[in-house]
């Protein structure tokens, strides 16, 4: 199982959920994502392309003004 | 047992796609969604850029109709292959900039290469005949599935007993006396339909789904490919034609001005790239200029920047100008009067 980390800074949604798909298609069942974004719509957006394509949101926080999300492919 | 069949809906977030999309799956089959990013979609950004839309709900509305309908969305960025479609098409443009047959046709040809790829059986979407002056008329039915190679595995839910049978009804696979016969303007029957399916919330887009179709918006891409003398961009041409007002006052320089706080800290991530301004005693916009400037035009730009100012009634005040290394400079200008700037400087 691995874990990968992306910046997605100064992108904007849908961009950032763009980029955690497609980085996601990547992964294998187990494996853990965190995205670090800017933009709050991830906050909305990123957990709901999980909720509907499956994927487990296990943790999402705000520090220094960055968005912060890790996700569990399943 | 028969096959299990698979279509991929384009999911633009509007209630027709919704609609068709359940139509489809109340009939047994498998549907995915697939939702295009061409870099002007109306969704996300503004909500994002703004400040004073955050009260809004930032919703996603693609997102929110997959999962409305229970369905996986697949979000595609064509950002890049959408430039061919947007800067020459070959039916040219509606009332806008908005080229909506050609990207009816590319969309839809997408949609065929994902279906071809993913082990699809056919596409569907949302359109109705008649529901949009230039992309959705009883001719380009046909021009859109021919042209985009989907033929008869283009199906139209909303719309498709008004139209030759396709593939998945000649097959049996869906039944066309469970479809629809819509046409025209009238929204109507969808809002009839969409109570049927028990939607109570759904997004109703004004316009289009794009900025494309925005007056405002389609001058100030014309007039950066003018002012550039190319038809190309770049997505953050795009993004920054969405925020702030746009002055030019010389053919080869315009002024960004933010318009409130939200679009500053956007437009703030751009100073690497482009020379920015503020007024340094006195609260005001941020301003980033793209173009060349000599000393003249800085000045020139700096009294602009000064009228949306607090200093707006002082005989002079400082400005700061930084250039892309982060070098700065302080002028001091005299800001224009509210009405000396002239008209023809707004795009
Ligand atoms: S409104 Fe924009 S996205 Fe929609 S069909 Fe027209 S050009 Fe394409």
């Amino acid at each position: 199982m691995s874990h990968q980390e992306i910046s997605l800074r100064r992108l904007l949604c849908p961009l950032p959920v763009i980029r955690t798909q497609d980085t996601i298609k990547t992964l294998q069942s187990g494996d853990t994502l965190t995205v670090i974004c800017t933009d709050p719509g991830v906050m909305h957006d990123i957990p709901a392309w999980c909720r509907i394509n499956g994927h487990q949101v296990l943790n999402t926080r705000i520090e220094s003004g960055e968005y912060i999300i890790e996700i569990q492919v399943t | 047992m028969s096959q299990q069949r698979k279509a991929v809906a384009l999911i633009s977030g509007g209630l027709d796609s919704m609609l068709a999309t359940k139509a489809i799956m109340n009939q047994g089959i498998h549907v995915e969604g697939i939702n295009f990013f061409t870099g002007f979609c109306v969704e996300g950004h503004t909500h994002a850029i703004r400040k004073r839309d955050t009260d809004k709900v930032k919703r996603n509305n693609s997102l929110w109709v997959a999962e409305q309908l229970g369905i996986k969305l697949h979000i595609i960025d064509i950002i890049e292959e959408y430039k061919q479609v947007l800067i020459n098409p070959k039916h040219g443009y509606g009332a806008n900039m908005n080229p909506c047959l050609d990207c009816k046709i590319f969309m839809v040809n997408k949609a065929k290469q994902w279906m071809q790829e993913n082990g699809f059986d056919f596409i569907i979407t949302g359109e109705v005949i008649g529901q949009r002056p230039m992309s959705q008329r009883k001719y380009t039915m046909p021009v859109i599935a021919a042209e985009s190679g989907a033929d008869d595995r283009l199906l139209r839910p909303l719309c498709a007993q008004n139209l030759p049978a396709t593939l998945p009804e000649r097959e049996g696979w869906i039944d066309r006396n469970q479809l629809f016969g819509f046409s025209g303007r009238s929204r109507k029957p969808q809002m009839a339909l969409a109570k049927e399916f028990g939607f109570s919330d759904y997004a109703q887009p004004a316009g289009g789904c794009c900025f494309l179709t925005d007056e405002s918006y389609s001058l100030k891409l014309v007039d950066l490919w003018k002012a550039r003398g190319t038809r190309d961009y770049e997505l953050d041409d795009v993004m920054l034609l969405k925020v702030g007002r746009h002055i030019r006052p010389r053919p080869h320089f315009k002024l960004i001005v933010a318009r409130e706080d939200g679009e500053a800290q956007f437009m703030s991530g751009y100073k690497k790239e482009y020379v920015s301004m503020h007024c340094t005693h006195h609260r005001g916009p941020l301003v980033l200029l793209d173009g060349s400037l000599n000393a003249d035009d800085i000045a020139l730009a700096g009294r602009i920047l000064a009228r949306y100012g607090q200093g707006r009634d002082e005989a002079q005040v400082e400005v700061s100008v930084r250039d892309q290394q982060g070098v700065e400079q302080i002028i001091s200008v005299q800001p224009f009067k509210i009405d000396e700037i002239p008209e023809d400087w707004f795009i």
